[in-house]
């Protein structure tokens, strides 16, 4: 960083000044320009299926029966959609009272230790690899279930318990940094009135903070949505809708996985593989716009 | 505004010259065998023209995948100047890939006409180079040995539900299956059932053997079927019709459970890929990787069997 | 029920349930590392693995996740530098800013396997990149990249005012005064969070499913020219990494020992991650000490 005079000559001054809003924009539009073609190629794709193979909208996002090789073919792909909303939706109610009491327990009941110790571990489970949950889920967890429970352990249930560890670091670091973002103001006066501490955190940091920890969980969701390699390993993979909590049944990502390799591209099946990725993507957009939604509430 | 649209379009073009660049590049790395002896000019000048150099990308089925690995090492060895890529990723991605020019070789357990259209499958070349048998795999709790072959279309097929229907304990039948896209289910179904089955509620669907046999194992009650290579003691294997699963049974057409796994080439294969597909069918590879894999050469069959099912002596 | 006994139900109540949670982790970490410790030796981590005999390693995989995260890292911190530079200084607020804002949000939360399904198609067959390092390093920057354009962010906005003022008062320009004076300040924090992000990546496998692919052909660590098919640098092989190979060994896995080198390679795996996060914090302090200390 070769410092080459102070004064500088005004032409040389704007040129530096030009390099710098050219190199930055440069990377913008290619963050641009990544975003465009992935919704385009995807969506391409994902729409053939209705345009090239005459699917009709209702047969697809209304129909409980998926028979790729049948006579004729049918996709329903109802059953998976549905699988995809309980998975990530149980995931999120069991991992968000975790997660919050984690972050309540971090900041006020014993900030050193938790600060210090508590959070670096559950930072560690953010990078734990999927594959290796879906391993534990299938060798721990199934079996487990299907001791406890009628059934064979496979299902929503299962999904969901490996999916709500897989997003307990999201929702905590969110509900961490809200809750340590409180002015602390808020919660002394809290005390000076005589309240207790359960009082202050119930009448007061929860829900001052409440939109802000809905951001977490919905993000969380938003992850538990989009899983693939765990949920498909301990789901059980059965393209219909599970009559209990502990039968097999199939997510969006878990039929992908498993049919997109079998499936050669440009054939019927595999555009509708298509269409199950692209409406995976819609739901992202979803869920940011939930969470942009939730934010704004938050700074009012 | 219009600064920043020409900046759009300057990237997006820069970005695409930079690819199409890479591309070739890319192209001649790894696909030379396409263009022949074509690569490194200066390496075919100065080696005698018997020897060979090029690299050849062969993708497909997971289940031919060891096989084809295991033989292109050996092959590398003899042939240094030559290099394999061996990928996984389905019987269908193996299938587009040759057929869309990606890849120099598809490997397939199933007949190219039972995915592509016609037309596309017109244009592979068929280079079948091994067997693989399946047998019906059971829980080892379950005092079943042999099952009919009009018992398993009642399992299933979802019309027999419990084990003491069909000579066992009084257990739930809990199927074990593959994802209807899968090769080995339709070999199974095609050969073992002889008719396709609906995925019944409350069946699991598992495209992976090692899955497969784990649930089969833990799952009171289960019934599934894997490929011979993947059996052993911790799970019961089945007879069929009171035939037992094994090369000798297949090989005299008495077992019917089998396919074919096919490595296809788009066209004739080049001299590369040529030699390579020939070491693959010679008896080095046929009575050594073949047989320590699980498969069953396919020199050793004394039938034959047509796209349709046909089978001739 | 009285107020003071409602606290305590609470507070017992919030600490059993972070008690559960640290109960689950140590389960966690303990089931891995007591499955995978023994596993792990010199001769496993360097030797390249068997189909069905025992004894395989994961040489290659390890030096795969390592070449790979290296390559992703050369493409996204250069870009996401960038772009994080442009969103904290360069960008006006309004509606395009709040657009690119939108978009970040959108590309960080991409389920991995739709990122890795658009690696195919485009990456893949489109461009004709082939199964390679190079593909799977384009599909992970789709991730990494948001992450770091949005510590980049943070770190800027985490210089002082006054230094940033004063750089400018004293004739340089904005440009200059980003280079020299705000990126060094801003370096600890997108260090640190460069590393934390990286350990995501590590871990990545549906999306390298279908980029990187499955295989990793024979390596020759004698050959270090990347141009050369066999040598470890050439970015165009196909490359299975780390990840992937847990995936493939639990699924189609020959080999006797299978279950035994998945959890050693799990182990390794989340040993790596774990480091990175120590490297991160400690490289944060060591940085954080430094600059206060010449201050």
């Amino acid at each position: 960083m070769a410092q080459t005079g102070r004064r500088q000559k005004p032409k040389q001054h704007i040129i530096e000044e030009w390099t710098g809003k050219i190199l930055t924009s440069v990377c913008i539009i290619f963050l641009v320009v990544t975003i465009f073609s992935m919704v385009y190629f995807v969506a391409t794709k994902g729409l053939s299926s209705f345009i090239k193979d005459g699917i009709s909208f209702g047969e697809l996002f209304g129909g409980v029966k998926w028979k790729p090789d049948g006579e004729p073919p049918i996709f329903g792909a109802l059953p998976f959609i549905i699988g995809s909303f309980s998975t990530s939706l149980l995931a999120a109610l069991i991992s968000a009272p975790l997660g919050i009491c984690a972050a309540l327990f971090m900041i006020e009941i014993t900030p050193k230790f938790g600060r210090k110790y508590l959070q670096p571990v559950i930072e560690l489970l953010a990078g734990i690899p999927s594959v290796v949950y879906g391993f534990i889920g299938l060798s721990v967890i199934v079996p487990f279930y299907r001791d406890v429970f009628p059934g064979q352990g496979l299902g929503i249930a299962a999904g969901a318990t490996v999916l709500s560890i897989m997003i307990l670091p999201t929702i905590t670091s969110i509900a961490t940094d809200a809750i340590a973002a409180l002015p602390t103001g808020l919660k002394e006066g809290s005390y000076a009135l005589g309240a207790t501490r359960w009082q202050t955190l119930y009448r007061t940091v929860l829900p001052t903070t409440l939109p802000a920890l809905m951001t977490g969980v919905v993000l969380g969701m938003a992850r538990a949505f989009g899983e693939a390699l765990a949920v498909q390993m301990v789901i059980g993979n059965a393209p219909h809708i599970p009559g209990s909590l502990f039968e097999s049944t199939s997510t969006l990502t878990s039929v992908i996985t498993l049919s997109m390799g079998n499936t050669v591209m440009g054939s019927v099946q595999n555009n509708v593989l298509w269409t199950l990725a692209l409406i995976l993507m819609m739901m992202t957009f979803i869920f940011v716009f939930v969470v942009r939604w939730l934010e704004r509430r938050a700074n009012r | 505004m219009k600064k920043s649209l020409m900046l759009v379009l300057t990237l997006v073009l820069t970005f695409m010259l930079a690819a199409c660049g890479q591309n070739n590049t890319a192209k001649s790395n790894n696909n030379p065998a396409e263009s022949g002896n074509a690569n490194s000019g200066n390496t075919s000048s100065e080696t005698p023209a018997s020897e060979l150099s090029g690299s050849i990308l062969a993708v497909g089925s997971s289940a031919l995948q060891p096989l084809v690995d295991q033989a292109s090492k050996k092959f590398m060895d003899q042939n240094p100047k030559v290099s394999i890529q061996v990928q996984g990723g389905g019987s269908g991605t193996g299938l587009t890939q040759v057929s869309g020019g990606q890849a120099d070789i598809g490997n397939s357990d199933v007949f190219a006409e039972e995915k592509l259209d016609a037309d596309a499958a017109a244009e592979l070349v068929d280079h079948q180079v091994a067997i693989v048998a399946m047998a019906a795999v059971i829980n080892p709790d379950i005092a079943v040995d042999s099952l009919t072959k009009d018992q398993l279309v009642e399992i299933f097929t979802g019309k027999v539900t419990n084990w003491n229907e069909v000579g066992g304990p009084d257990q739930k039948i809990q199927i074990v299956n593959r994802p209807s896209s899968s090769g080995t289910r339709a070999t199974f179904e095609k050969y073992a059932l002889g008719t396709k089955t609906e995925d019944l509620e409350g069946s699991i669907q598992e495209d992976s053997s090692g899955t497969v046999k784990k649930l089969v194992k833990e799952t009171p009650g289960a019934i599934g079927y894997l490929a011979l290579s993947y059996l052993d003691d911790s799970i019961k294997v089945l007879k069929y019709d009171g035939v037992e699963a094994n090369e000798e049974n297949v090989t005299n057409g008495s077992y019917p459970v089998w396919a074919y796994q096919h490595m296809y080439t788009k066209g004739e294969p080049n001299e590369v890929v040529k030699a390579f597909l020939d070491y693959m069918a010679s008896e080095d590879v046929q009575n050594n990787d073949v047989i320590e894999l699980g498969y069953i050469p396919a020199s050793k069959m004394q039938v034959k069997r047509d796209v349709d099912g046909n089978i001739t002596k | 029920m009285s107020a003071k006994t409602a606290d305590k139900i609470a507070t017992a109540v919030i600490v059993t349930l972070a008690g559960v949670i640290v109960l689950i982790l140590a389960g966690l970490l303990g089931f891995i590392f007591v499955r995978g410790i023994g596993h792990i030796s010199f001769d496993f981590l360097t030797s390249p693995p068997e189909t069905i005999k025992e004894g395989g390693g994961i040489g290659p995989q390890l030096f795969n996740s390592l070449f790979l995260l290296v390559l992703t890292l050369l493409i996204t911190i250069p870009l996401g530098l960038g772009a994080g530079i442009y969103m904290s200084e360069y960008a006006k607020p309004g509606k395009v800013t709040d657009f690119i804002r939108l978009i970040v949000e959108v590309l960080s939360s991409f389920p991995s396997i739709v990122v890795g399904l658009f690696g195919l198609l485009v990456i893949v067959h489109f461009f004709g990149f082939g199964f390679s390092l190079f593909s799977g390093a384009l599909a992970l920057t789709v991730f990494n990249l948001p992450l770091i354009v949005r510590i980049t962010e943070q770190g800027m906005k985490s210089v002082p005012v006054a230094q940033k003022e004063a750089s400018l008062a004293l004739g340089l320009s904005k440009w200059k005064t980003i280079r020299s004076i705000m990126l060094p300040i801003a370096l600890p924090i997108i260090l640190t969070g460069t590393i934390l992000a990286a350990g995501r990546v590590f871990g990545e496998a549906a999306a390298l499913l279908f980029t990187a692919g499955m295989s990793s052909p024979r390596l020759d660590f004698t050959d270090w020219n990347p141009f050369s098919p066999m040598s470890p640098l050439n970015p165009f092989r196909p490359a299975e990494t780390l990840a992937v190979h847990i995936w493939k060994i639990n699924s189609e896995g020959l080999a006797p020992d299978a279950p035994e080198i998945a959890a050693g390679a799990s182990a390794v795996l989340i040993l790596t991650v774990l480091a990175f996060n120590l490297l991160a914090r400690w490289l944060g302090r060591v940085m954080h000490k430094k600059f206060t200390a010449t201050k």
